[in-house]
């Protein structure tokens, strides 16, 4: 078995390095070498944070600076702010953190930015006083548009739907969710499509599971279910698939976690589905680290940058009085690049 | 001798058949407002998605009784799960037999290992399994090197959950694996000598000692049998949400805790009954699979968890405290 994974784990080092060069010889890339970036992700074990950190090393190597990967043991703020300290520590240059509260880690992140380290959030934020700027993955709004629009789709535009959402307390998913109601009540066009209801599985399978049975059982007219939330659309695509039910899918999943349940046909319970690319994500940080490090950009809404070959992009105001660079819509994964991306995370 | 079993029976049997119709009633009232609650589809649906808890509750039921307890066991359930999802994903099992078995034994593995700290290292269980939890765990992390299994990876695996042909073509092979683990140990607890050691060592140790039984090797053996049940559970969980994680499972030793407290076992060891456990599963299963059904706002479904687990609890006691009184008043007699 060890050898199997690590002839896996080796061939996955050599994609990477391939694309790493391939990348390398085409783009103008900012400077970073001597300097040292560090980034944070929320928790080990956990694909989508692994592809976080891949993608930020690559843009930090190939631009000639030195990555440190920091994840802490546990999905809390105890653990990163520990992490945190460490790497105040160590004296790196900038850190990229991808926060597991918004305010906990706020003394922690103070205490680096007086020692001159580049604070700046991704995935997750942290609050306007702890970053410079916030990386986001998708602005809320888009998000909201882009799931409506796919329940209207899937829905043939009439009809009942719900939504399976992670915990009541889970920030992005409750942001998401006033994202799509305001999508809805502000287009005529959605004026035929009944939400009956908001269920909370809690990112539990179990939970997810016993929702998903209820919301089938007590709205036998049921078109669509929406589950922003990685554990919640693994659950119940699979009640969905196992009972062959005619109710569809949609929301946002991990590819590979997910690579059942996607086709076009009855056989599948998902048509398709959303997510960011955490690849690019933590190409992005990198890029933005770079730019704070360097000071090409103070974390200031108005100011540009350019990302490699990711093109220019734009600070902006966010919603909660700091600033942030949003990534782009979320990416579509269906039937035709399904396999290809499960491969990747 | 004779005398005392019939008189422990008569107690934990009234017991039992007070937490029976709390059950029954709320059946009933979940039935009147949901009327698809109780069909086979929607009864079957609700063991298979309550197996984890209800086969690990046995467990915790003998651990309970020796006066122990052990909140290593989703952990080790999580090993169990995350062990057997990479052999799968990598290839290097496929038979889903032998994944059942592997897990079966790394959960002994586990239960050994937590069994021997508790009874030669006389370590407290609570702070004994706490280590383990965090270790089980730990390792489950490191073996997953980031990597989950997913439905695709599993293959055949998941098709276990699915179908019943141990169940005889009627009852899912998952919920017949539980039913057969209610059934061996409703007979070894209640008709074998090891099952009344159990009970012996629970009640009093100094008495158990005097009376021949190596109260070190009962402690091992019930840890080691509840590190086997989670094991098994861990490795049922992957094949029924077909997916394994390395955090799965986080978190669930409470639920099979309070599943056991509800079937009143004693948290002080020395009482308790399989069939009492039987329906205080089979209380979290149905309190489970009926919130989201009634309509209750999803929102405030953890808080009405918590208060009818609590009533039923508080019920069960005053049964239980007007039978005690009851047989105590025979006795002075």
């Amino acid at each position: 078995m060890k050898r199997k994974m690590l002839s896996a784990v080796l061939c996955a080092a050599m994609v990477l390095s391939m694309g790493v060069s391939a990348f390398a010889e085409e783009a103008s890339l900012p400077d970073a070498s001597g300097k040292t970036f560090a980034i944070v992700t929320k928790s080990a074990g956990n694909p989508f944070n692994e592809r976080e950190e891949s993608g930020f090393q690559e843009v930090i190597e190939a631009c000639g600076g030195t990555a440190i990967i920091k994840q802490p043991e546990a999905a809390t703020a105890d653990a990163q702010v520990s992490v945190i300290q460490s790497l105040i520590s160590q004296g790196v240059d900038s850190i990229s953190i991808a926060a597991n509260d918004e305010n906990a880690l706020q003394a922690a992140l103070e205490e680096a930015t007086d020692e001159g380290i580049k604070v700046s959030s991704f995935d997750s934020k942290v609050n306007a006083d702890s970053r410079l700027t916030f990386v986001n993955q998708a602005g809320v709004s888009e998000i909201g548009v882009t799931l409506m629009e796919a329940v209207y789709d899937i829905a043939g535009g009439e009809g009942q739907w719900a939504i399976l959402s992670a915990t009541s307390q889970a920030a992005n998913q409750n942001a998401w969710i006033e994202a799509m109601k305001a999508t809805m009540e502000a287009d005529e066009k959605y004026a035929n499509l009944e939400l009956v209801e908001v269920a909370y599985g809690d990112d539990e399978l179990q939970k997810s599971t016993d929702q998903t049975q209820a919301l089938l059982d007590k709205y036998p007219d049921l078109k669509v279910i929406c589950a922003p939330t990685t554990v919640g659309i693994n659950a119940a695509a699979k009640v969905l698939q196992d009972k062959n039910s005619s109710v569809k899918l949609t929301g946002l999943g991990l590819p590979s976690e997910m690579k059942e349940y996607i086709g076009d046909d009855d056989a599948h319970s998902c048509p398709y589905m959303y997510l960011w690319n955490p690849i690019d994500l933590g190409r992005l940080a990198a890029y933005t680290a770079i730019a704070l490090v360097n000071g090409d950009i103070t974390g200031a809404a108005g100011e540009s940058f350019e990302a490699g070959e990711m093109g220019t992009f734009e600070i902006v105001e966010s919603d909660d009085g700091g600033t942030e660079i949003i990534l782009g819509a979320p990416f579509k994964f269906d039937a035709s690049n399904i396999e290809e991306w499960a491969e990747v995370y | 001798m004779k005398e005392k079993n019939g008189f422990l029976k008569k107690l934990s049997g009234s017991r039992e058949l007070g937490l029976a119709a709390i059950l029954i009633v709320l059946c009933i009232g979940i039935q009147i407002k949901s009327p698809s609650f109780l069909t086979p589809t929607s009864i079957s649906d609700m063991l298979k998605n309550n197996a984890v808890t209800m086969i690990m509750a046995l467990g915790m039921f003998e651990v309970l009784l020796i006066g122990g307890m052990d909140i290593s066991i989703a952990s080790t359930a999580g090993l169990a799960g995350m062990s057997v999802g990479l052999l799968l994903k990598y290839g290097i099992i496929s038979n889903t037999f032998l994944g059942i078995l592997l897990g079966i034994l790394i959960g002994i593995v586990c239960g050994v290992c937590v069994g021997l700290v508790i009874s030669k290292g006389k370590v407290l269980p609570i702070i004994a399994s706490m280590g383990f939890m965090y270790i089980f765990r730990g390792f489950a992390y490191v073996l997953s090197g980031g990597q989950w299994a997913s439905a695709a990876d599993l293959g055949t695996f998941k098709d276990f959950a699915l179908t019943s042909y141990l169940g005889f073509g009627v009852i899912n092979n998952v919920i017949m694996i539980v039913i057969v683990c209610y059934i061996i140990f409703f007979v070894v607890t209640k008709w074998t000598v090891a099952g009344r050691k159990v009970y012996a060592v629970g009640s009093n140790v100094e008495a158990a000692s005097v009376s021949g039984i190596n109260s070190d090797r009962v402690k091992l053996v019930v840890y080691t049998v509840m590190g086997m049940l989670s094991g098994l559970a861990g490795v049922l969980s992957v094949s029924v949400y077909g997916s394994a994680q390395p955090n799965m499972l986080y978190g669930q030793e409470m639920d099979v805790i309070a599943a056991c407290v509800i079937g009143g076992v004693s948290m002080n060891g020395g009482r308790g009954s399989v069939v009492g456990v039987f329906l205080g599963a089979l209380t979290m299963a149905v309190i489970n699979k009926a919130l989201p059904l009634v309509g209750i706002d999803s929102i405030a479904q953890n808080t009405v968890q918590g208060v009818i687990i609590l009533a039923v609890i508080v019920l069960n006691v005053l049964t239980q405290r007007a039978t005690d009184r009851k047989n105590l008043k025979g006795r002075e007699m």
